[in-house]
């Protein structure tokens, strides 16, 4: 089980390394496209199968969009565009090395305070049930419902869920608001 | 688009969408739920605008119909649980329909009409968003 998550998360960070470096936009985007199945497949094998439908559907909806959009741009400047940049640049920039170093001292400073807040979490194997306990005790009598997901996400934590539904309504108008500014005359 | 592909989208598309009406209304028994048959029904009806082109669908210049579908779909969502607020133990979400015997298709109190609005709402939610993004490209082009 852990090799077979290790060999898709492998695969998943090559393909984000690759849609980085790639001189096509399209390329790029079919290797995005990598991420996301791969995530599909680590959820299957998690054994979480409404997580694995909401993502597929969800990133195949947002390939086709993305594709759709990148093909009408001009796709020959793009490529220009990127044979230009990458030869003639000196490596080693006073910028570069400044950017690694804060990095690098912001990262120690955060192990040191990570060191203190383990202390207080309870052993590697054994839970916290304060919240799980009453959930598993009896879900389906309580609610009703023989999907213990969908007892919890609509019966325990509804004002969750509502406060979802309410992110996808606020992006919907967000992207109607910024995208018809130029299609009214 | 060529002849196969728009013929196939006729056929298919009614049998996604009967699919997606499914897993909703089975939310509280089989995986799934509001949130993935929604997904399938904006699937379904994509499907037929990329296969058809928006000015055969009779796509008019502004998206009102799903709009309106999405908006009322979320109001009704939070009348059902202002209702559960008034009514038994006054508490908001409160689950306020009988339960019923488990595994039936009617059960599970007032789940079922949340997953219900739920699912039209995110279909018609990103239906919303990709019509914008497909209108909007050919005002600009024009």
């Amino acid at each position: 089980m852990e090799a077979i998550l290790t060999i898709i998360l492998i695969f998943m960070i090559l393909g984000a390394i690759y849609s980085l470096h790639a001189r096509d936009l399209l390329s790029a985007l079919i290797s995005m496209g990598i991420v996301g199945y791969g995530l599909v497949i680590c959820f299957l094998l998690l054994k979480a199968p409404d997580l694995a439908i909401v993502q597929i559907l969800v990133e195949t909806i947002t390939l086709v969009i993305m594709v759709s959009v990148v093909l009408d741009s001009t796709r020959h400047e793009l490529k220009e565009k990127a044979s230009i940049v990458h030869d003639g640049q000196s490596f080693i920039n006073s910028r570069y090395v400044g950017n690694i170093f804060i990095g690098v001292l912001i990262a120690l400073v955060l192990l040191y305070t990570y060191h203190f807040a383990i202390e207080n979490l309870s052993a590697f194997g054994e839970h916290l049930m304060r919240m799980s306990g009453p959930y598993l005790e009896d879900a389906a009598g309580t609610t009703g419902s023989a999907n213990m997901v969908t007892g919890v996400v609509f019966d325990y934590r509804g004002y969750d869920t509502l406060g979802e539904a309410t992110i996808l309504v606020t992006a919907v108008v967000g992207v109607l608001t910024v995208l018809r500014i130029q299609g009214r005359k | 688009m060529s002849v196969i592909v728009k013929k196939v989208a006729q056929l298919l598309s009614g049998l996604i969408f009967m699919y997606g009406v499914y897993i909703i209304t089975h939310g509280h028994l089989t995986p799934g739920g509001g949130f993935a048959g929604g997904a399938l029904l904006a699937g379904s009806m994509i499907l037929l605008v990329l296969a058809f082109g928006s000015d055969v669908m009779g796509l008019k210049k502004r998206e009102t119909g799903s709009s309106i579908i999405e908006n009322s779909a979320i109001l009704v969502f939070i009348l059902f649980a202002t209702i559960a607020m008034l009514v038994g133990t006054r508490v908001f979400f409160h689950n306020f329909l009988p339960v019923g015997t488990l595994g039936e298709l009617i059960s599970a109190g007032v789940i079922p009409l949340y997953n219900i609005f739920v699912g039209m709402e995110v279909g018609a939610a990103l239906f919303t968003i990709f019509l914008a993004l497909v209108i909007y490209k050919e005002e600009v082009l024009k």
